[in-house]
């Protein structure tokens, strides 16, 4: 009996302490930098897309929600056709991210992706690029990587020795 | 010292009586919520107090639907019953001066009869539902209406005692000098756990036990007739908490105040404190519940009675 009254007495005090709900819609709850929401696609510091149409994101997701068609510009440089996320299965894992060789699929966080309309979260390439780097400032694949595109021989890299000449090798 | 306009009371209580109940589901939730740290229902109107309108216009355009094996008269009888028996009680309630339907000789006696006759309603719904849970909820209800209701009849004798009349304004008269809480505080607290269990409400919903029994007795009404289960509850929260107040915290008596006032913020208070039951304890057992009522409660509230009677003997 008596520690039922104690009970109601300590539910009561209950009254004067600081509410847990968040207030949603007014009130936004904080997410950490790398809170894993909608995915999108970023560009390198000179403005050209990272993403080389490797398909490791598609491999690694596990609801198959990536579709892209990887193709080649004029330059010899590998990127999407079309790349297309499909919203309404991803799980938001990160997988992709973690597979990217090049930076190029981030997480952002966002979570506000409703719609009244299931096709509407089909995200095509126009919807996913975004002007910047996200999470990696100063990355370029292209100006690391030691493969040869138009505009930049072997050898021109970044932190690249020029290749051996194989002649000066002959004995 | 009935009403001069019988017809505006009748109104004016039923009005207000359920309205009340209708805005207790409001205040329940957002007591309840204020309890659990949380906010409840604040974002319908002002404060979240069109919940109230967005609910009932909910309730109402609801399937009403009695299932194919249920006892269909008996069916739709059980919730009219709880309804129209807790509704008979409030036309003895003195709430103010001149504001009572009708003053009883023997109203204490008229609200237990009615109280008593509310246990038909659940247990008629519970056999009409022709399903198990809802059976057994009828069954818990019956058997702990039956034994609570002895004690409860029982704790309020020492009132009578004590105010020489079974009529509720002459209780409320008779507590001039002093409220029957002070000579009457071992009534008070079996009155307080026989109300809770005669409300069905927790700790003592046993009928309901969502847990255990789905939700019991109620288990097969839908829409509006669910509804009417609801109100009645809530009708009953306040026939109890306004008895509380007329029986042991001296009615409409207070200074400054007009009386109406005093009665209504007793009355809220109590049906916050049962608000605050609620949200603190959890359910007993239901033989723990029976042994309770019957080993405990029913010896303390026979004790009680035979202490005033000898007192009141050997006063006078």
């Amino acid at each position: 009996m008596f520690s039922a009254l104690k009970t109601i007495w300590y539910v009561f005090l209950h009254a004067f302490q600081k509410r847990i709900t968040v207030q949603y819609p007014d009130e936004k709850p904080y997410l950490a930098p790398r809170y894993r929401g909608r995915i999108i696609l970023s560009r390198d510091p000179d403005g050209g897309e990272r993403c080389v149409a490797c398909y490791l994101c598609a491999v690694a997701c596990p609801v198959s929600c990536i579709a892209l068609q990887a193709t080649e510009d004029e330059h010899g440089r590998r990127y999407p056709e079309y790349f297309r996320i499909n919203f309404s299965r991803c799980i938001f894992c990160g997988y992709c991210e973690e597979a990217c060789p090049t930076y190029a699929i981030q997480l952002t966080p966002d979570f506000e992706m409703g719609e009244f309309h299931r096709h509407n979260l089909v995200y095509e390439k126009e919807d996913l690029l975004i002007n910047g780097p996200g999470k990696y400032p100063g990355y370029n694949f292209w100006r690391i990587a030691g493969v040869q595109i138009g505009g930049k021989d072997k050898g021109q890299a970044a932190h690249e020795a020029a290749p051996v000449d194989l002649h000066s090798l002959l004995p | 010292m009935t009403s001069p306009y019988p017809m505006a009371s009748v109104l004016g209580i039923l009005l207000v009586a359920l309205t009340t109940a209708a805005g207790l589901i409001w205040l329940e939730r957002r007591l309840l919520a204020l309890w659990q740290d949380r906010y409840g229902p604040n974002r319908v109107g002002p404060f979240g107090l069109l919940q109230v309108v967005a609910d009932g216009i909910k309730i109402f355009m609801k399937e009403d639907w009695i299932p194919p094996f249920a006892d269909k008269p008996v069916f739709i009888l059980a919730p009219a019953i709880i309804m129209v028996t807790v509704l008979m009680s409030f036309a003895v309630l003195p709430i103010a001066p001149g504001i009572i339907i009708s003053d009883l000789n023997i109203g204490l006696l008229f609200i237990l009869a009615m109280s008593s006759l509310a246990v038909y309603g659940v247990v008629l719904a519970g056999w009409s539902s022709n399903n198990k849970y809802a059976l057994l909820g009828g069954l818990r209800a019956a058997a702990q209406m039956i034994s609570y209701e002895v004690f409860m009849g029982l704790s309020l004798m020492g009132v009578v005692l004590l105010a020489g009349s079974f009529s509720l304004p002459a209780i409320v008269e008779a507590q001039q000098k002093i409220w029957f809480i002070v000579p009457q505080f071992l009534g008070f607290v079996l009155f307080l756990i026989a109300g809770l269990a005669e409300m069905r409400r927790t700790p003592f919903d046993l009928p309901e036990a969502e847990s255990e029994l789905v939700a019991g007795y109620h288990a097969e009404y839908s829409g509006m007739k669910f509804g009417m289960f609801f109100v009645g509850e809530y009708l009953g929260v306040i026939l109890i908490s306004a008895m509380m107040t007329v029986l042991f915290f001296g009615g409409w008596l207070g200074p400054v105040l007009p009386p109406i006032v005093w009665f209504l913020l007793k009355t809220f208070f109590f049906i916050s404190f049962f608000i605050l039951v609620r949200a603190a304890l959890p359910r007993p057992r239901f033989d723990q519940l029976m042994s309770w009522g019957w080993k405990v409660m029913l010896p303390l509230a026979l004790a009680n009675l035979v202490v005033t009677g000898a007192v009141v003997l050997a006063w006078r």
